[in-house]
């Protein structure tokens, strides 16, 4: 067992971190319900309520639509809730996911990213959270078990604070994250508690001050509330980047805020990534960096709020930028590539920009496969004319011909 | 019990449920209203989407005193476990965790999430008020829509009498969990109600009330007559009251004449069609389901 009450190391798996992270933020209120390759995270947290290491009510709930429900019940009244889905189990709590966020509700759940049937598949990528990015969470991609954890802390920091009240997800690429298992440094509980102080929130029931919530409204009077849901999720930006520095400062870690750059500085061919892919692509700029060739690596870590400021201050100064999307909008390209164009339609130098999509369904991205990535971008035509529109969005490390 | 028993002339004055915008006549408007009268302030209501949600919410006029929160429609039951756990968590003692569902958010969207809930035998109250449709959205069958019922998706023409399924056993299913407690009641049996709501609300564990709710609206009936109608429901055979405790079934009427079936239906809009043949068919399936329940339950 873990002791908290100092620093120690310890080779724990992804999700295995998020449990440890999660015991450190001292939730209230746990709804559980297991599904692949999420189910470690509620496995892990039973034993600590067992064994009273966390002081927590764990509710084993009948589905995930109940697991969002049940932490909304909780957040309600005011208590910390977590919950942890992946998959089939996220578009099954959708419509919780609006819910949560449209009653302002922190809760903090971490989502194992996996593939979406048809055809079923346990393994990894990103068009689970993807399909959910207009629902009003905050959503973060992380890139090690590390940052899992750390990221699990921060999450109740940034949902409950007062600006924001917002519902937070961890997100963790299924397997490639969530089972591989790595060295993570595990901070003090008491460090923990000075950073993360007990969830307070005037937005609650309570016999004090009785409330009535999740109410509707009329047309005359909505669109209020989601711009002011709207504003909040701006607002978190910086949130966020305090959130980040005060963690490094405590615990002598940072990310960096919304985006992470590994190279970006005098890159000519940038890479946006967001993940566990992000590591590979490290390695595949420093071989190109070899060869002569300046490449360098944007890590989305937040697709919502999205960075647009950052995207444009670091890809506008590239002669080509790539997008690596584990998602495709059928009929169109990848989310975040059209995130990231979006964001750069108004800046006065946009780079010519290329959509890889890849990893679907769990297929593996090499360092190879984004070396080939950056040789093309060094090829990439110009956006105004010829076939730039057909040939922008490719499949990555297809087994079959496009036109097959 | 009979000492301090909750009574329509003892009752308190407080309203926690007003201003609302429920139709005249509403029975599950009076279901809600007579509950809080006797679960009190320090009561935590959740209802899903369906009729009292719809008219007790309009922002800005909220019409609870008491905490109240609409659920999704499928999330009664854990919306309940979640805030049982909260303010366990956050020790809140002596407070009530009641569900206030149509039928429609109970029998059938919102099973799952009540089974579940019963299963945790956490401390909640769960109220079905049972107005047999979707009468929020405008009449449409509901798995405790009673056969023959003529409904905006169970249409009743020359080929079929309206819904042509009976409705479904909730209150035995709700038992079969072994549940702490659960009762049957009617908005025409006031008295027997509130008992109901008394045992409810000082049971350890889980409890379900399914409260038969007249909806002038739906079912075509002028609305003085929601609360007779409610007793002759009973009076006639076609609802029953019941509860079920430590593993036993109780019948607490036993009428010993059935009021007319016929006489009964014809009284309403969505029965209005029905045939002798119909009513024959109804009446088999009560004296049926009568047969058994004086047989099996005490």
């Amino acid at each position: 067992m873990i002791d908290t009450r100092k620093n120690e190391s310890v080779f724990v798996s992804g999700d295995e971190a998020v449990a440890l992270g999660v015991r450190l933020s001292r939730p209230q209120v746990i709804s559980a319900y297991p599904i692949t390759p999420q189910t470690i995270v509620v496995e892990r947290l039973s034993e600590m309520v067992e064994d009273g290491s966390l002081d927590a009510k764990y509710i084993h709930v009948e589905s995930e639509h109940s697991a969002m429900s049940a932490a909304m019940g909780a957040s309600s009244v005011g208590a910390r809730a977590f919950t942890a889905t992946s998959s089939q189990g996220l578009l099954y709590m959708a419509e919780g996911l609006h819910y949560a966020s449209g009653g302002r509700m922190p809760i903090v759940m971490m989502n194992a990213n996996r593939s979406l049937a048809l055809p079923w598949s346990i393994f990894g990528d990103h068009r689970d959270s993807m399909s959910m990015l207009d629902s009003g969470w905050i959503q973060v991609y992380v890139e090690d078990a590390q940052e899992a954890l750390d990221m699990t802390i921060q999450a109740y920091r940034i949902a409950e604070d007062p600006s924001v009240l917002t519902p937070f997800m961890i997100n963790l690429d299924g397997f490639i994250l969530t089972h591989t298992y790595e060295l993570v440094e595990v901070p003090r509980q008491k460090e923990v508690d000075s950073y993360l102080p007990p969830f307070s929130t005037p937005n609650k029931m309570s016999l004090e001050t009785p409330k009535s919530m999740g109410f509707s409204t009329s047309p005359a009077d909505n669109m209020e509330f989601k711009y002011q849901q709207h504003k909040a999720m701006m607002d978190s930006m910086e949130v966020i980047k305090k959130a980040d520095k005060e963690f490094s400062e405590m615990f002598g870690r940072s990310y960096h805020g919304l985006v992470d750059c590994y190279q970006c500085d005098d890159a000519e061919y940038i890479l946006v990534t967001a993940g566990s892919v992000t590591g590979t692509a490290r390695v595949a700029v420093d071989t190109m960096r070899i060869k002569g060739i300046k490449a360098g690596v944007l890590k989305l870590r937040f697709m919502r709020p999205f960075p647009e400021q950052e995207i444009r201050n670091i890809l506008s100064g590239a002669v080509s930028y790539g997008v690596l999307d584990k998602d495709i909008s059928f009929g169109y390209e990848g989310t975040m590539f059209t995130n990231v164009n979006s964001a750069l339609s108004g800046s006065k130098n946009f780079p010519r920009g290329m959509n890889f999509v890849g990893g679907l369904g769990g297929r593996d991205i090499s360092v190879q496969d984004i070396e080939e990535m950056f040789i093309a971008l060094q090829k990439c035509p110009d956006n105004a004319y010829g076939d730039y529109i057909k040939s922008r969005v490719s499949f990555v490390n297809m087994g079959v011909n496009i036109n097959e | 019990m009979s000492s301090n028993r909750i009574t329509v002339k003892n009752m308190t004055d407080k309203e926690y449920f007003l201003g609302h915008k429920a139709c005249a006549g509403c029975g599950g408007s009076l279901a809600v209203r007579l509950a809080l009268k006797v679960f009190g302030d320090r009561t935590f209501a959740a209802l899903p989407a369906g009729c009292m949600s719809a008219v007790g919410f309009i922002y800005p006029q909220m019409a609870f005193l008491n905490n109240a929160i609409i659920s999704t429609f499928p999330g009664t039951g854990s919306m309940l476990s979640g805030m049982r756990a909260g303010l366990d968590a956050l020790g809140v003692k002596d407070a009530h965790v009641v569900g206030f569902a149509g039928d429609g958010g109970t029998a059938d969207i919102g099973l799952q999430a009540l089974s579940g809930a019963i299963d945790r035998r956490e401390k909640i109250i769960y109220i079905c008020y049972d107005n047999e449709a979707y009468m929020n959205t405008g009449v449409q069958k509901s798995g405790l829509t009673p056969y023959g019922a003529r409904t905006t998706t169970s249409p009743a023409g020359n080929n079929l009498p309206g819904s042509v399924m009976q409705k479904k056993n909730l209150f035995e299913i709700v038992a079969a969990h072994d549940i702490a407690y659960a009762a049957t009641a009617s908005v025409g049996y006031p008295q027997d109600y509130l008992n109901k709501l008394s045992k409810a609300a000082a049971v350890e564990g889980t409890s379900y009330i399914h409260i038969y709710a007249t909806c002038p609206t739906g079912w075509g009936t002028p609305t003085e007559t929601s609360v007779s109608l409610a007793k002759e429901a009973v009076d006639s055979g076609l609802w029953y009251l019941a509860e079920y405790e430590d593993g036993a079934f109780t019948l607490n009427r036993k009428p010993k004449e059935f009021f007319p079936v016929k006489e009964h239906l014809l009284k309403q809009g969505r029965f209005k069609h029905l045939k002798d043949s119909d009513i024959k068919v109804i009446e088999e399936a009560r004296d049926k389901k009568w047969k058994r329940m004086l047989e099996k339950w005490n």
